[in-house]
């Protein structure tokens, strides 16, 4: 144990000394907490919508058709009742919910005017901006062509738009999650998988595995700080959002650390893989720029919507982690669901960290042989 | 120098696959010798190295390190060795004293000896005024005095060094060859590989390895004898050379 300490004790030193590590481990995450303000805008297509349609006339349904035959709209569901609303959302499955109230079309013949409910998934704000702006631009062309029938005169129906959870639409919920996610990938499968080729190039890992250190308290004594100061970085994230842009957590906050240290596992994991296979820092650094930094930043959901991509894409993006962490996270921080919602991303999540350990522990014995 | 075995190795063979890279070694290390291993690029003494510091197991044969078999009994080994290899094998972003004390407690020395044996080390080599700075200020010969020093300094047994003067100026390696007899003299054995045929001179004992086998093991001056030649190198080139 004391022979591990010391190990660990060096590790550290090698993170504290360098300041390039310093920068990546604090300087980044800070200053992409606090540039990240922005967002990108995207499409949509074929968004999952349900339906709570409580008047089931013939004007309502003629409304849904045309939501439904607009191309940008799917619907997976019709609701019977308000409390299910909740429910469908919290699942996941549908992005908004457009509810008609009762008497809709008796309402809207009779005083000329009837008012219907668009509520969107605002822990997604891009995509809820646009569903409900393109359900009222298709609502308003409803409009135009009631009023271009001769028998009703001025009618109108009024769409009403509501955000559930994330009411003002606030950009920087969306990213939080985003910069987490890809903060922890960097830190701990980049960095890892650097600190460890560094030994096999400088020729210190022969020297550390002839010494009676066991490989596995090499590697658990190089990963470990790492671990601890990516935990640092997380809760330091979190503290930032929540003091510059009011970013409370909704769900429990021992799962949302819970979550972290599981995807922080997961990552490090991976950065030891990367490490067993690749012989010069150099390499672990492409390998994990080009296959874990550019596709969490392009196909994990973190700024491109995953239901516009293309077939293939999604396939790609199914077998990245941080896809399934930032599932998580959202649900946990926004939308403020138990562990319940997240079962199944965090069996994913769970089930690939012991694939990537099983494989770097094979990797490292066929390595030493 | 006694004939005690130290390092005893018997029918030794290592496969990779269909590839055969020790085949059948068999030798003895003495206590407190200085062997030097030889052998051209590729003939197979990093293989043989590796086994016998517990980091790789033999195909078959017996292989006793420091009263421990190799096969079975790695880690025992380890506790018992030092090891420097030819790359430079200090933390170049750690003063000498942290890396000093990084080996001293991974050999799981106690801290009390540690420190002393730190304090004697850098009054030793001269060191104790830049005890805190990093290696990388250091000059290379330095640099490989001091990563010798570290790799005896839980008093192993045996000390294998692979290659360690390469890339050193003449006067840095005498000096560094004076402190590989002081270490024999302490009763530590030391297995050295090098490419340095001056350097096997000064060994007690040489073996030279060609394609997996050890085709000569003798004292320099016998091997010289025997081979009609005037210096070891010219019985290596006459022996080591790869058939085409």
């Amino acid at each position: 144990m004391k022979r591990f300490l010391g190990f660990v004790k060096k590790e550290f030193l090698h993170i504290f000394r360098d300041f390039r590590t310093m920068i990546i481990l604090f300087g980044i995450p800070t200053a992409q907490i606090l540039i990240f303000g922005f967002v990108v805008s995207t499409d949509i297509k074929d968004a999952r919508v349900a339906f709570l349609d409580l008047s089931k006339d013939e004007i309502t349904q003629k409304i849904s058709d045309k939501i439904c035959s607009s191309g940008f709209f799917r619907r997976v569901d019709d609701l019977q009742n308000y409390n299910e609303i909740d429910k469908a959302m919290k699942k996941g499955i549908v992005k908004a919910v457009i509810v008609f109230g009762d008497n809709f079309g008796h309402d809207l013949i009779n005083q000329g005017k009837a008012t219907m409910s668009i509520i969107a998934d605002g822990s997604e704000p891009n995509t809820a901006t646009l569903i409900t702006n393109y359900i009222t631009a298709i609502v308003t062309d409803f409009n135009r062509k009631l009023a271009g029938t001769p028998v009703t005169g001025n009618i109108l129906v009024q769409p009403e738009v509501r955000m559930f959870y994330n009411p003002e639409l606030k950009g920087h919920f969306m990213f939080v999650p985003g910069v987490i996610t890809l903060i922890l990938i960097l830190i701990c499968a980049l960095m890892t998988s650097i600190t460890i080729t560094r030994e096999k190039e400088f020729g210190t890992m022969e020297v550390l595995l002839v010494s009676p250190l066991k490989p596995v308290h090499i590697i658990v004594g190089k990963v470990l700080p790492y671990f601890i100061l990516s935990f640092i970085d997380v809760i330091m994230i979190l503290v930032l959002s929540w003091f510059v842009f009011d970013l409370p957590i909704r769900g429990s906050l021992i799962l949302l650390l819970a979550e972290t240290m599981l995807y922080i596992l997961m990552s490090l994991s991976l950065g030891i893989l990367i490490s067993t296979v690749s012989k010069t820092m150099q390499q672990a650094i492409f390998i994990s720029f080009l296959g874990l930094m550019l596709p969490t930043i392009l196909l994990s959901g973190f700024i491109f919507p995953i239901e516009n991509m293309p077939e293939a894409y999604n396939w790609v993006s199914a077998i990245l982690p941080p896809r399934y962490f930032i599932v998580i996270i959202k649900n946990i921080m926004i939308k403020g669901t138990g562990f319940m919602y997240v079962w199944k991303e965090t069996l994913i999540l769970l089930i690939m960290t012991t694939l990537f350990i099983g494989l770097s522990v094979r990797n490292f014995k066929l390595r030493l042989e | 120098m006694t004939n005690n075995a130290v390092i005893s190795v018997t029918n030794l063979v290592k496969k990779f696959g269909s590839f055969t890279a020790n085949d059948n070694l068999n030798f003895e290390v003495y206590e407190g010798e200085i062997f030097g291993f030889l052998g051209a690029n590729g003939a197979g003494k990093t293989t043989a190295l590796r086994i016998l510091s517990g980091l790789s197991s033999p195909t078959s044969g017996e292989v006793i390190v420091a009263g421990y078999n190799a096969k079975k009994d790695p880690e025992k080994i380890k506790k018992n060795i030092g090891y420097m290899c030819q790359k430079f094998s200090l933390y170049e972003d750690l003063t000498i004293r942290e890396n000093i004390m990084l080996y001293g407690g991974i050999y799981g020395m106690p801290k009390s000896l540690i420190k002393k044996r730190t304090e004697d080390l850098l009054e030793k080599l001269n060191f104790r005024e830049y005890s805190n700075r990093m290696i990388s200020d250091l000059p290379l010969g330095l640099k490989q005095k001091l990563a010798f020093s570290v790799a005896v300094f839980h008093e192993p047994r045996i000390v294998f060094l692979d290659e360690p003067t390469g890339g050193v100026d003449p006067i840095t390696r005498r000096q560094f060859w004076e402190m590989i007899y002081e270490t024999a003299d302490r009763g530590i054995t030391v297995f050295v590989t090098t490419h340095y045929m001056d350097e096997a001179e000064y060994c007690d004992r040489i073996s030279i390895m060609s394609e997996g086998r050890i085709v000569a093991l003798d004292t320099p001056e016998a091997l010289k004898k025997q081979y009609e030649a005037k210096s070891v190198e010219e019985v290596f080139i006459k022996i080591a050379r790869p058939k085409p």
